[in-house]
This record gives C-alpha cells, sequence and structure tokens, in this order.
C-alpha cells in the first residue's frame, strides 16, 4: 500500500504540471490516482480543466476510466460543488452494464435532473427498459431514480410505473412504488386521486416490507381518508411486529390518530375498568354472556384492545423511535391504569445517546405533570449528573419539580441545593427557579424554601443571588405580610447586586410592601436618585414606579425625590421611560388637567395584585400528540396532524370486519352468475361427498366459495355479525396459539385471495376450471414474458391489461388416494359407534384452505343410533366444516360423511366432539404432513425457477440410501406419493425426480426433488417457505424411500 | 421525511452534502452555526433546531455534527435514531468515523446514503443488507477491482431483505464456527462524602460476535433471569418465548452484534465495588490548600479492580498542585483545572493515595463546593449483578460450534459528591 500511495503522489504531480494533455496514458494513471484517492486528487486540479479530464474519461470506451470519473464527480457533489456542465457527457452512461458506474449516474442524475430537464428526458427510455428487468433490484432502482427525477413532464410515465409496480410479484419493488407515490405526489399534487387507488391496493397487500412504506405514503397523500384504513386496520395491528422498524414507527403514529376518531375514551369511569384487563379479554366471549346486561360499564373495542396488546411487545426495541412511539400511543390511547407499563421502558432510554435523551426527556416532562405517580419510583434516574449537558440538566429538573410532592420534597431540595452550587451557572439559575415553583405548589416548605433562598443572597456569585431576588420577591407575593425582615435583609444587598433584573425587583418589592419598612424605602429612593441615569431601563422604571408609590405613601420625605427622579425620565433616551414618566406625572402630581383619575391614583398603583403563578412550560403540552416535532418545539410544525378527540358514540364497529369478498370491479362479475353457482352448490351440497373428477371439484370448489361471498353480498347484516364473531374467535384463539406469528395472521391470510379471479372463468363452461383455485399461487409465479409494452415508448401511455399471467401452478387431481383408514373412534369406546377416517385428497367442497376429511361412521349396536353430530370443537379452534347431522344410523349400517379441516398448515390435531344423542366423544384427526398439500402440475422449467426463489431457509435435503426396490420412476412416485399429495412434474433427466404441490392453507408452493446418485444412495431436496413442513416432509419421505 | 443532510465539523465547515428531494441550499446551515455559537460547549447545541421553514434535528458523534433537515412533522427520534444508525454504519465500514475516512471513502459514502434513505425515508439500515448491496472497502478489494474491473455494488438484491430475518444472510460459511457473548454491565452511582449511595443502577449488554455456518438456531438460558428488570432485544430475538420461558431464542446476524441490553433495577441493592475517602480543605485566605484522597475495593467478590481512572475538575481558584500519587501517575492541567490520575491495578494490601497540597490563586475567595471525583474502573470475569449465563444450545445445523461467555464490569458514570454538607437547609421531615 505504501508503493500504492508513492505511485499516486507522483501521477498526481505529474499530472499536474501536464494537464492539458490529455492522453490515455494519462488517463488510465489518473483514473488508477482517483481511484486510490479521490478527493485529494482532485483537489489538485483547477475546476475548467478537470472538467475537461472528465468529460474525457466519461467519453472513453473504458468502463474503469468511466467509473473513476463518475467517482471524482460524486466527491464534487458531495461538497456541494456545481458539476451540472457534465450533465450531457454522464447520462450517456445511463444504460451502461457495469452497475456500479449506473448506481453512481443515478445518483448524478436524481441531483441535477431538475436544472437540465430536456436532456433528463433522454434516460427515461432506460428506466422504462429497466422497469422490465427480470432482477427485482434492477426493476426497483430504474423505478426510484425514475420516480425521483423531478420532471413535471413525465408525470404521466411515473404514474403508469407506479401503478404497475404495485401489482408487482416482488413485495421489493412494492415497497419502491409506494416510496414513488409520495415523490410524485409532491411534483404533481394533482395526481392525488389516482395515487389514492394505488395506495389503497397497497394498504391491502400482506407483506410487511410494504405495510410501513404505504402507511407513509398514506400519511402524506391523503392522511384524512381514514376509511382506507378500516379494513386493513386488523391486518396491520397484527402485521406490526414483522414490520422493519421504521415502517413501526409510520404505522404506530397513524393508529394512534386512528383510533382517537373510532373508538369510545377508555378515561371516563376509571373504577370500571379492571372488569376489562388482558385477562378479561381473553374471556371476553363469556363475559359478554355474563354481563350482557350491563350495557352501562365501559367495554373497550376488541379492535381497541387488539391494537394496545400487539404494540406492547415493542416496549422493547432497539429502536428508541419505536418504544417512544409505543409510549405515546398508550398515553394517548390507553386506559389510565394502564398507563404504567411505558414508564421502565422509557426511563431506560436516558441511558442512550445525548439527543435521545433530550426527546425522551421532553416527553417524560410533559407527562410527569399530568400523572406524577408514573414517574416517582425513578425519580433517582432524574438526578442530574455534572456531566450532562444544560438542555439536558434543565429537563431533568422540570421534571424533579414535577414529581415533587410532601413525601419526597426533602429529598429533592437537598439534590436541589447541590445542584445551586454547580459550576454551572445557568443551571445554578434554573435551580432556583425550580425550587420557588416547589415552595409555591408545596406549602409545607415554602418557609424552608425562603429562608434557603435567603441564605443564598450571600452567596459569591451574582447569577444566583440574581435568580434568588427574583423568585424571592415571587415567593414574597404570595405571603407578603410575615416577611418584612426579608425586604429589608434585601434592601441591604442591593448596593451589591448589579444584574438589572434583580435590581429591579428588589425596587418593586420596596414599593409593593413600602409600608411594611418605612424607614428603609425612601432611603433606596434616594440612592436610586443618585444612580439613576447609569441603570438599565427596567430598572429606570421600577424607579420610577417605587417614586410615584412612595409619593403617594409617604410624600413628606419623598416629594422632592419624586419630582427629581420623574425630570430625570422626562428627559430619558428611551421612550417608554418617557411614556411612563409623562402618565405617572399626570397620575399623582394633582393639577388642573389631572382630571378625575387622579383621585384614583392610589387604589391604581397600589392595588393589591395577585400572586404570580409558578408553572412549567411544559404545562399542557400533551395539546400536540406526544413524540411529534411539534411537541419538542412546541409550535405547531407544518404538516403536523391533529390528534381528535374521543368521539362520545363509538362510530359503527363493523366497518373493520374483512369480509369475505373484496369491493372489487371483479365482483360485479360474479354477481352476473350468481344465481346459476348458488344452485350448481346446493347441489353438490345435497350429494355430500367429493366427486373424484378434478373438473368437478373445483369447480364446485369455487362455487362453494362463490356461495359464501354472493351471502355476504345479500345479507350484509348477518355477514357482518358472523364475521365479527369470527374475528373475534380467531383474535382469542391467535392469543393462545403458539408464537408462531403466522398462526396469528390467520385471519388475515386466510382472506380473500382466492377470490380474484375465479369467478371470469367459471362463468366460461367451455375453459377449463381447474386452472382457478391455482390463481392464487400467482404471487410466486413470475410473469413470464413481458407482453405489455406500453412504457417502451414514450408516446403509448395507456397501460395494457395484464392479460397473460397465465396459471403456471396449476391443481391437479391426486396422483394416488392412499386406502389407509385410521381410527378415529374405537367401537368399544364410543359404545357402539365405530368411526375411521381418512384423506381422499380432494380439493375441500367448502373452503379452497380445508383439507378434506372422509369419516364413514359404522353402528355396531344392535339400536338406531340418532343424530350424529359434531359438538364442541374444543379449545384448538382449528377451522372446521362439519357434515351434516346424521338423523339415524340403523343397525349394522354404515354411512361416509365429509368434513373439511383448515389445518392452518400445521401438523396439529384437530380436536372435537363427536356426538349421538345420548353420548358425547372427544376425538381427533392427527394429519401426516403430507396430507396438507394439494398437488400440482408444472414444467420443469417453472420448478426450477421457483425452486430458485426458494433457497437457504426455505430449503432442506438430505441424502438417503434408496431401497432396492425404489431406483425407477414409478416405485419412486409412488411412494412419495404415498407419503404426500404432491403431483408428478415431467422430467427431463432420469435420476431426477420432481414433485410439486402447494399447502392447502396459505397455497405455499411445496417442490420436492429426488435426485439419484450412484449406488442408491438418493438427495431428497424439499424446497418450501413453510420452514416447519419442510423438515417434516423430509423426514417422512426418508422413511419411505430409505431402505427398511 | 429527511430532507438533505449535512456533515458540519468541528471548525463549523460543512465537508459533504446529500439531498434527497431537491436541493436546500447551504445556508440553512447558518441557523445551526448561531446556535452552536450560542452553546458553551459542543454538547450543548440543541437537537432540535426550529428555523422559518425547515427544522435541523442534528447529532454529535465524534466530534461530527450529523445535521439532518426536515421540511414537515416527523418524530424527531425517527431521525436522530437513523442518525445515529447511520454513523454505527460508518463505524461498521471504514473503522472510524472521522473526517478523514468520510473524505477518503466519499463514493462508499454516498452509495451508502443512497441505500438508506428514499425520498427521505429508511430503505435498508440492516448492516448485513447493505455489506451484500456496497462491499466494504478494502485495500486489497481496491486493487483487485481496478485490475479485473469488477465493482463494489451488488447486482442481486440482498436475501436478507425479502426473507424473515432480514438481519442474516444466506450461505454464510466458516471453517472454525464459535459464538462468543460477552456481558458487559456498568454501574452509574452517585456517593456522598460519607460513602452512601445516593443513586445506583446497573446497566448491562450482551454483544455478541456469532461466526457460525448457515442457519443457526440458538437459545441462550440464564441461571437468575428474575434479574433482568427490563430489557431490549436485538430484532432477532423471539419476544414471545422470552416472555413465557424467559429463554433468550434467536437466529443470529451474521458478526457482531448487540444481542440485548438490560437493566438491573435500583430497588435491588446493588453493591458498591469501591470506595473512595477525600479530603479536600481550602482555608480562607491562605493560599496553599491540602488535597488527601485513598481508594480501595469493597465488595468485590474477590475480583480484583482494574483500570482504575480518577479525575476530577478542580476549582478555577486553583492554580497547581503539588501532589504525590502512591501508585500511578498523576497529570493536572492548569488551564482547564482537569485532575486525572491513572492509578491502574488497586492492590487491596497497599491501598493506593494521593496527597500533596494545591496552590491556590492570591487572594480568590474559597470554593464553595469541593469537587465532584469521577472514577472509572473495570472489573474482569464478574458481572457485578450476578447475572450468569446458564447455557447455550444450538439447532439447526449440525456442526458443534466453539462456545464462549465473558463477564465484565465497568464504571459508567460513577462519581463520588464532595459536598459541604454542613450548610444544609433545615428541612422538617
Amino acid at each position: 500500500s505504501v508503493f500504492l500511495l508513492i505511485l499516486s503522489n507522483v501521477s498526481s504531480n505529474y499530472l499536474l504540471f501536464s494537464h492539458d494533455l490529455v492522453g490515455s496514458n494519462c488517463a488510465a494513471v489518473l483514473g488508477l490516482c482517483g481511484l486510490l484517492n479521490s478527493s485529494t486528487c482532485s483537489d489538485l486540479f483547477l475546476l475548467s480543466t478537470r472538467n475537461d479530464d472528465l468529460k474525457e474519461m466519461l467519453e472513453s470506451n473504458k468502463d474503469s476510466l468511466k467509473l473513476d470519473a463518475m467517482k471524482r464527480i460524486i466527491a464534487l457533489i458531495a461538497k456541494g460543488k456545481n458539476a451540472s456542465e457534465l450533465f450531457p457527457a454522464v447520462v450517456k452512461n445511463v444504460a451502461s452494464k457495469n452497475i456500479e458506474l449506473k448506481k453512481l449516474v443515478y445518483v448524478y442524475l436524481v441531483r441535477y435532473a431538475e436544472e437540465q430537464q430536456d436532456l433528463a428526458l433522454l434516460s427515461i427510455s432506460t428506466f422504462q427498459r429497466a422497469l422490465k428487468d427480470p432482477n427485482q433490484l434492477i426493476r426497483a432502482s430504474a423505478l426510484r431514480v425514475l420516480s425521483s427525477i423531478r420532471v413535471p413532464i413525465i408525470v404521466p410515465i411515473m404514474m403508469l410505473a407506479i401503478k404497475e409496480a404495485a401489482s408487482d410479484m416482488s413485495p421489493y419493488v412494492r415497497k419502491t412504488s409506494a416510496h414513488a407515490i409520495q415523490k410524485l405526489y409532491s411534483l404533481d399534487p394533482d395526481q392525488k386521486e389516482h395515487l389514492i387507488e394505488v395506495i389503497d391496493k397497497l394498504l391491502k397487500d400482506k407483506s410487511t416490507l410494504v405495510a410501513g412504506s404505504v402507511v407513509m405514503a398514506f400519511e402524506e397523500v391523503c392522511p384524512d381518508r381514514i376509511d382506507l384504513i378500516h379494513k386493513n386496520y386488523r391486518k396491520l395491528c397484527n402485521l406490526l411486529v414483522d414490520v422493519e422498524e421504521w415502517g413501526q414507527v409510520v404505522i404506530i403514529t397513524m393508529l394512534t390518530r386512528y383510533a382517537r376518531t373510532q373508538f369510545t375514551s377508555p378515561w371516563k369511569e376509571d373504577g370500571l375498568f379492571d372488569e376489562n384487563s388482558e385477562t378479561a379479554f381473553y374471556e371476553s366471549d363469556e363475559k359478554k354472556t355474563k354481563n350482557g346486561d350491563e350495557k352501562k360499564s365501559y367495554m373497550m373495542d376488541p379492535d381497541h384492545r387488539l391494537l394496545l396488546r400487539n404494540t406492547k411487545p415493542l416496549l422493547q426495541s432497539r429502536n428508541t423511535a419505536v418504544v417512544v412511539s409505543v409510549a405515546q400511543l398508550y398515553w394517548h390511547l390507553a386506559p389510565k391504569h394502564e398507563v404504567g407499563v411505558i414508564t421502565k421502558s422509557l426511563v431506560r432510554l436516558l441511558r442512550s445517546h445525548r439527543e435521545v435523551q433530550y426527546v425522551v426527556l421532553q416527553n417524560i416532562a410533559t407527562m410527569s405533570i399530568q400523572r406524577k405517580g408514573m414517574f416517582e419510583p425513578y425519580m433517582k434516574s432524574f438526578y442530574v449528573r455534572s456531566t450532562d449537558a444544560t438542555h439536558i440538566k434543565s429537563l431533568k429538573l422540570e421534571i424533579l419539580t414535577s414529581l415533587a410532592n410532601e413525601a419526597n420534597i426533602s429529598t429533592i431540595l437537598r439534590e436541589f441545593q447541590t445542584y445551586v452550587k454547580s459550576q454551572d451557572k445557568q443551571f445554578a439559575a434554573g435551580t432556583i427557579q425550580a425550587i420557588g415553583r416547589c415552595a409555591t405548589n408545596i406549602s409545607e416548605v415554602t418557609d424552608t424554601c425562603l429562608q434557603g433562598l435567603v441564605l443564598l443572597l450571600s452567596n459569591r456569585d451574582e447569577t444566583v443571588v440574581a435568580e434568588s431576588v427574583v423568585v424571592i420577591k415571587k415567593l414574597l407575593q404570595t405571603q407578603p405580610t410575615q416577611h418584612s425582615d426579608i425586604i429589608k435583609h434585601m434592601a441591604k444587598l442591593f448596593d451589591n447586586i448589579a444584574v438589572p433584573m434583580a435590581r429591579a425587583s428588589i425596587l418593586w418589592l420596596m414599593g409593593e410592601y413600602c409600608e411594611r419598612v418605612p424607614q428603609i424605602a425612601p432611603d433606596v429612593l434616594r440612592k436610586m436618585a443618585k444612580s439613576f441615569t447609569s441603570e438599565e431601563d427596567i430598572v429606570k422604571l421600577q424607579t420610577v414606579n417605587l417614586a410615584a408609590k412612595l409619593y403617594l405613601t409617604n410624600s413628606k420625605q419623598t416629594k422632592l425625590l419624586t419630582q427629581y427622579i420623574l425630570n430625570l425620565g422626562k428627559y430619558d433616551q428611551n421612550y417608554d421611560i418617557r411614556d411612563r414618566t409623562r402618565f405617572i406625572r399626570q397620575l399623582i402630581v394633582p393639577n388642573e388637567k389631572s382630571g378625575a383619575l387622579g383621585k384614583y391614583a392610589r387604589r391604581i398603583l397600589l392595588a393589591p395584585k395577585p400572586a404570580p403563578v409558578l408553572e412549567s412550560t411544559y404545562k399542557d403540552r400533551d395539546r400536540y400528540q406526544l413524540g411529534t416535532l411539534s411537541h419538542t418545539i412546541n409550535t405547531k410544525a407544518s404538516g403536523y396532524l391533529e390528534l381528535s378527540d374521543w368521539p362520545a358514540v363509538a362510530p359503527d364497529q363493523s366497518v373493520r370486519n374483512v369480509e369475505v369478498i373484496e369491493p372489487t370491479g371483479k365482483s360485479k362479475l360474479s354477481k352476473s352468475s350468481d344465481d346459476k353457482f348458488y344452485s350448481d352448490s346446493g347441489e353438490e351440497k345435497e350429494k355430500g361427498s367429493g366427486s373424484s373428477s378434478s373438473d368437478d371439484s373445483s369447480s364446485s370448489s369455487s362455487s362453494s366459495s362463490e356461495e359464501s361471498s354472493s351471502e355476504a353480498e345479500s345479507d350484509e347484516e348477518k355477514s357482518s355479525s358472523q364475521s365479527s364473531e369470527e374475528s373475534d374467535k380467531s383474535s382469542s384463539l391467535s392469543e393462545k396459539s403458539s408464537s408462531e406469528s403466522d398462526s396469528e395472521q390467520k385471519k388475515t391470510t386466510k382472506k380473500p385471495p382466492q377470490k380474484k379471479t375465479v369467478k371470469p372463468t367459471t362463468k366460461d363452461s367451455a375453459c377449463p376450471l381447474v386452472c382457478g383455485p391455482g390463481e392464487r399461487l400467482h404471487g410466486f409465479v413470475s410473469k413470464q414474458v413481458p407482453v405489455s409494452l406500453s412504457l417502451y415508448s414514450l408516446c403509448i401511455l395507456t397501460p395494457c391489461p395484464l392479460s397473460c399471467a397465465a396459471a403456471l401452478l396449476q391443481v391437479s387431481g391426486p396422483a394416488f388416494v392412499p386406502e389407509k383408514r385410521h381410527d378415529l373412534l374405537h367401537r368399544m369406546t364410543g359404545k357402539g359407534l365405530s368411526a375411521q377416517y381418512q384423506f381422499p385428497r380432494q380439493p375441500c367442497l367448502y373452503q379452497p384452505t380445508m383439507v378434506s376429511v372422509q369419516i364413514s361412521l359404522t353402528n355396531t349396536t344392535d339400536h338406531p343410533l340418532e343424530q350424529i353430530h359434531i359438538g364442541d370443537r374444543g379449545p384448538t379452534g382449528l377451522d372446521m366444516h362439519c357434515f351434516n347431522t346424521v338423523e339415524c344410523l340403523l343397525p349394522e349400517a354404515s354411512v361416509t360423511v365429509s368434513l373439511g379441516v383448515d389445518f392452518n398448515d400445521s401438523t396439529q390435531a384437530a380436536n372435537f366432539q363427536l356426538c349421538t344423542k345420548e353420548d358425547q366423544f372427544s376425538v381427533s384427526i392427527q394429519p401426516a404432513v403430507g396430507e396438507l398439500f394439494l398437488p400440482a402440475t408444472m414444467t420443469e422449467q417453472d420448478f426450477r425457477k421457483e425452486q430458485g426463489k426458494l433457497l437457504g431457509m426455505n430449503e432442506s435435503s438430505a441424502t438417503i440410501t434408496m431401497a432396492a426396490e425404489n431406483t425407477t420412476r414409478q416405485p419412486i412416485s409412488r411412494q412419495v406419493a404415498t407419503v404426500a399429495n404432491l403431483g408428478v412434474v415431467p422430467s427431463g433427466q432420469d435420476n431426477i425426480h420432481r414433485f410439486a404441490g402447494k399447502t392447502a392453507s396459505s397455497g405455499a408452493v411445496v417442490l420436492v426433488t429426488v435426485e439419484l446418485r450412484e449406488s442408491s444412495a438418493a438427495l431428497i431436496t424439499i424446497n418450501t417457505e413453510k420452514s416447519v413442513m419442510g423438515p417434516m416432509l423430509l423426514r417422512d419421505l426418508k422413511r419411505a424411500l430409505a431402505r427398511a | 421525511m429527511i430532507h438533505s443532510l449535512f456533515l458540519v465539523n468541528s471548525s463549523g465547515d460543512i465537508f459533504l452534502e446529500k439531498h434527497w428531494k431537491s436541493v436546500v441550499s447551504r445556508s440553512v446551515c447558518d441557523y445551526f452555526f448561531e446556535a452552536q455559537e450560542r452553546a458553551s460547549e459542543p454538547e450543548n447545541v440543541p437537537p432540535v433546531i426550529p428555523t422559518p421553514h425547515h427544522y435541523l434535528i442534528s447529532v454529535l458523534r465524534h466530534r461530527i455534527y450529523f445535521v439532518a433537515v426536515i421540511q414537515s412533522e416527523v418524530p424527531p427520534l425517527f431521525v436522530i435514531e437513523f442518525l445515529h444508525r447511520v454513523v454505527d454504519t460508518f463505524q461498521d465500514y471504514f473503522g472510524v468515523c472521522t473526517e478523514a475516512a468520510i473524505k477518503d471513502n466519499v463514493v462508499v459514502v454516498y452509495e451508502l446514503l443512497e441505500e438508506m434513505l428514499d425520498n427521505g425515508f429508511p430503505l435498508a439500515t440492516e448492516s448485513n443488507i447493505l455489506k451484500e448491496l456496497i462491499k466494504p472497502p478494502t485495500i486489497l478489494r481496491t486493487v483487485v477491482n481496478t485490475i479485473t474491473g469488477s465493482t463494489n455494488v451488488g447486482e442481486q438484491l440482498p436475501t436478507g431483505q425479502l426473507s424473515v430475518v432480514p438481519w442474516r444472510r444466506t450461505g454464510v460459511k466458516y471453517t472454525n464456527n464459535e459464538a462468543y457473548f460477552d456481558v458487559v454491565e456498568e454501574i452509574d452511582a452517585i456517593i456522598d462524602k460519607s460513602g452512601s449511595t445516593i443513586t445506583a443502577e446497573i446497566q448491562g449488554v450482551i454483544d455478541a460476535c456469532v461466526k457460525l455456518t448457515g442457519m443457526p438456531d440458538l437459545t441462550l438460558s440464564f441461571m437468575n433471569p428474575r434479574l433482568l428488570d427490563d430489557v431490549s432485544f436485538h430484532p432477532c430475538v423471539r419476544f414471545k418465548r422470552w416472555e413465557a420461558e424467559r429463554i433468550l431464542s434467536f437466529i443470529p446476524p451474521d458478526g457482531n452484534f448487540r444481542l440485548l441490553s438490560y437493566h438491573v433495577s435500583c430497588q435491588n441493592l446493588v453493591a458498591i465495588p469501591v470506595y473512595v475517602k477525600h479530603n479536600i480543605t481550602f482555608r480562607e485566605g491562605s493560599s496553599q490548600g491540602r488535597f488527601e484522597l485513598t481508594l480501595g475495593p469493597k465488595q468485590t467478590m474477590g475480583k480484583g479492580l482494574e483500570a482504575v481512572l480518577i479525575s476530577s475538575q478542580l476549582p478555577r481558584g486553583v492554580l497547581n498542585t503539588n501532589l504525590n500519587p502512591s501508585q500511578g501517575t498523576y497529570n493536572f492541567d492548569p488551564v482547564t483545572k482537569l485532575l486525572s490520575w491513572d492509578v491502574g491495578k488497586i492492590n487491596p494490601q497497599k491501598l493506593p493515595s494521593l496527597k500533596g497540597s494545591m496552590s491556590l490563586q492570591a487572594g480568590a475567595s474559597k470554593p464553595d463546593e469541593n469537587p465532584t471525583i469521577n472514577i472509572q474502573f473495570k472489573i474482569q470475569q464478574s458481572a457485578l449483578s450476578g447475572l450468569k449465563v446458564n447455557r447455550l444450545d444450538m439447532y439447526g445445523e449440525k456442526y458443534k460450534p466453539f462456545k464462549g461467555i465473558k463477564y465484565m464490569t465497568k464504571a459508567g458514570k460513577f462519581q463520588t459528591k464532595g459536598l459541604l454538607r454542613g450548610r444544609a437547609w433545615d428541612l422538617k421531615n
């Protein structure tokens, strides 16, 4: 490295002397030196020469030279120097293959495009092409730059690009489009309506990556469109923990505002809240039935509770902004008795950086005024350290003062005494103010404080004395009668005090209480008459005041003095003093001109004055939402959004219910075909079991979902109540279920995706229906060909519909249906009723996310069994579709019924009770992991593509020794199909066997590869994003394929 | 959100600027310079400064002000936290975060800032994601790039960006698999002159250095988790598991990271490991003052005190000192009046002391406060709170990692107040 350093020095010197020589050698050396030490190197050149060099380098055909030139240009920009004249040379490189060069060009473009609009347009087509790139990073960065170029003429192109990116399959690109929304909005606010549409669309996005950014866009573009949030409220609450930390802050702040408009105040009757605490919520269903009639008491909206519950863990975040945003949420939304949970976390933040402390202390200062109790146990955390910065010190004083009460005042005062002696005099002065506040607030210590402050009057430091005088003045006003000796003492000190404010305060005190110190006051006035001309204005004003008051009470002694002072004041340089003098003279010196007012002079000047109220500057600061910039600076910052008051009556709660159907244009299509499907599904239902043909079953599955959607439409009231019940259930469920966050999101994941595209295809009976349910997976399948070329040219600005997002992944019929039956209920335990279940591997009729289970019931008794049905489903709460009650089962007869269970992609057993008229039996269905899939067909190419996306954590593999009989295609396929309900993917190679499927509940892709190696070894690879199912399936497959 | 960023050095020069939206003139920083002039110390510049059209939010680290320009409402902590994250990233990339380092790597700095914010909103702040996008500069890589023409910029979206564990990249490989955890506790205390504790609290962190292949899933359990009063976690820690079982379960990031920081409440009695006896007297009228200081260990659980350093700000009236340390070296700066004594290790048999006289300014009045004494020290192999790691297990990978746990206690803000208590106010209580 030493060598290189020398080289760079030498080369730069060489260049210094030969800067007008432009040759390729020179440029190459320059490139090297620029790379090594670009900033120092570039400093050596004069601007014009350098630009010539740079231009030359940019126009060369070597990437490395271009890159060096760009690096030096960036260094210029960083220093704030103007490099705009290079724009034409730079913009040519926008399509460079070298990714670093390209990025630097992007940086340059964004910086100067606004200034060079015409030239900037040259680059647009490059970005449009990049928007179609298969690499998501390139798509995203193209959109980033395109939207950052602040050139109004490309607004329509940006709009189109945003819309397209909003439905990109990569969440990262969708996130970028959310950012682009804000950029476009600031460029052209007229696009608001269109942008709101995109925001609405992105708000429905389920990716945690997108959530924060889109809420940010929402806040910027249309913060008043609270109606867009309703449907996404629960989803946002549930996703919150997994969103990246910056997004969390934005979402929490927005939800705070939202909640204040949607829920009723939890603060009204504090006594009743205990009923509604955490534990009560878990059993809210029971509570409701018990307390059904006590409607008067406050019941927290479950959604309100959901928000509080889901934000609480974030108090443990390492990001201080997240902690404070949760704290403010609790402060503004939680019942008073629950706010305490935030205390500890806020105190913890005081260990963080100075700037963090500053903001946190400000928030604590505001809180501690209203709620002393919250921070009192942590009082010692607010003790001032000598190393604290001044603004931190004064905030801590502020808080300590707010926390003071009868019990702790002695401790606090003792602490304050040490502060007064601090070498930081500004802080000492602040402490004296604080003592004054404590003295007025807590009457028990007023005298002690006053005595202490009097002691400070003999302090050597002027600022301390002056501040003490000012504070004593305020304190004396509250109880003037007993303290004439203090006033005397202060009069004695008067000569030694130089601080104007303090002198003025003493003079005011003299005048106000001149009757209590009749000897001293005239003497002070005499002294002031001598020094009047050299005093500060504020002191002069008080001298005039004192003279006037003395004139009224003791004119004998002071008449001449007063006139003298008034004469001095008459010719003072300051007009305020001249004015005051004139006014006082008219008021107190009787003459012909002075009218009726003179009579009242005494009452005017010596009126009893109310004592000043010493209060914190943080009082009422919580009119601003805590944690905001406005709160910090105590004025309304631009763009601040007010927190509304709680509504008196809660708005309709059902707006947050997530209905099964999406209010999009597609639902209209389905309406037209409603009737037909309704009857269809009815027939299917009566038949009661899935038929074997795959066509049929998928049509029925789609139509059954159709049915539920049409129900939702036709009977609004019913559906909303139903779904609210559902959501209650599932929210309590998610509480109980284990830590896996995806189970928490169950409610949201099972929502409408499957609805999207089924209907248009089902309408045409000739169209293969199989692709219907498969559509759900389109999020995982890449659009193969970028058909829409609209963005290629500037002139065509209408979007092509993405018509051929073909379903590459189709659900196929099962390759194999295992005959194996599992015992559900043995006839001995079932008192003669025996039940067995098996997995028919048919897509479930009732709901596509369910796995269908066939149960055969047999009556082994000698009397008929009546009313066989499913009873209580137990606490696991898996979603189930029960079979219709079997009214009567004759002796020795058996019946097969089918059941749908949403196992939620886990092998958790479904527990329920099988009931007859007389008895109830607890039974459970334990699915093997392989039964939770639906087989899928895809091409080998698609398989590879999918596999490429599911590497790393999503991949599990193992090498096994295959059983001898399992080395050819058929046995392997059969074995795999026995274990798992997967479809065979045609394979070009003989030694590689591929199987594909998707999970029933969430539709995640499951890919299995069995690769035969030499000597009967085989590598099994499983790719799925379901990280739990992967290894389980692997285990089962190993068992099946390995040698016994 | 964040409109622009200016980097200002201690002499008040703007040496770097970056804009994420339209350009804001650097003259906006004049308001900042005004505030800087008003402040007596660099630390006293207020973090939030309103100006007529913008708001300036700044942090000071390594004697560089990072000044962010804001145009509309945003939580100030959001910006502050982000700026600190920027500094941490620079430190991570360049080893130090100095003006020179930033100037030398200005292109990387620019690329980083470009990736970290999009339109003023944080985009990628996780160190491992950034490192995949922009590789940290090393001399070797610079040379290689010059020759091969490859770049420091990644072409693929970092795997972390989309995964459920954004803090860890895939395909990590090590030949030696090791995981080290340092439990470091800091004790903050204010002790009054008589030796009684006014306030004391323990703050701890667990810093980890994990170099493990693949996707390991670690669990760390404590012997006495109840000690931890308040905790904050790295996002990798599974909160529910902690809530339920008091076990830290996590897929670790690759490399160095802070797993946990915690607080041991002051309600638990904190054992103070050191005591200081000091006697500083000034006589009225005399130009001499006495200075005596002894310190010794107390309640250290048999572990020695190391790296002991005493510092004190003597009153302004002190001209010079003439002191004798029984061990170590002492230093008095007559300009700043800062006395520092590097004691080193304390031998319990022979307690270190510092004695001697001070010369005072003639005619200066007697200082009314005895100086505060700040103490720094370290205790190896011991966590003062008694926190003990029980075990560390790894799941998800087959190999056996090497595991190590180290404990250390440090003094945080540890001061002994030298107050003249004699004139305390007569308090009724």
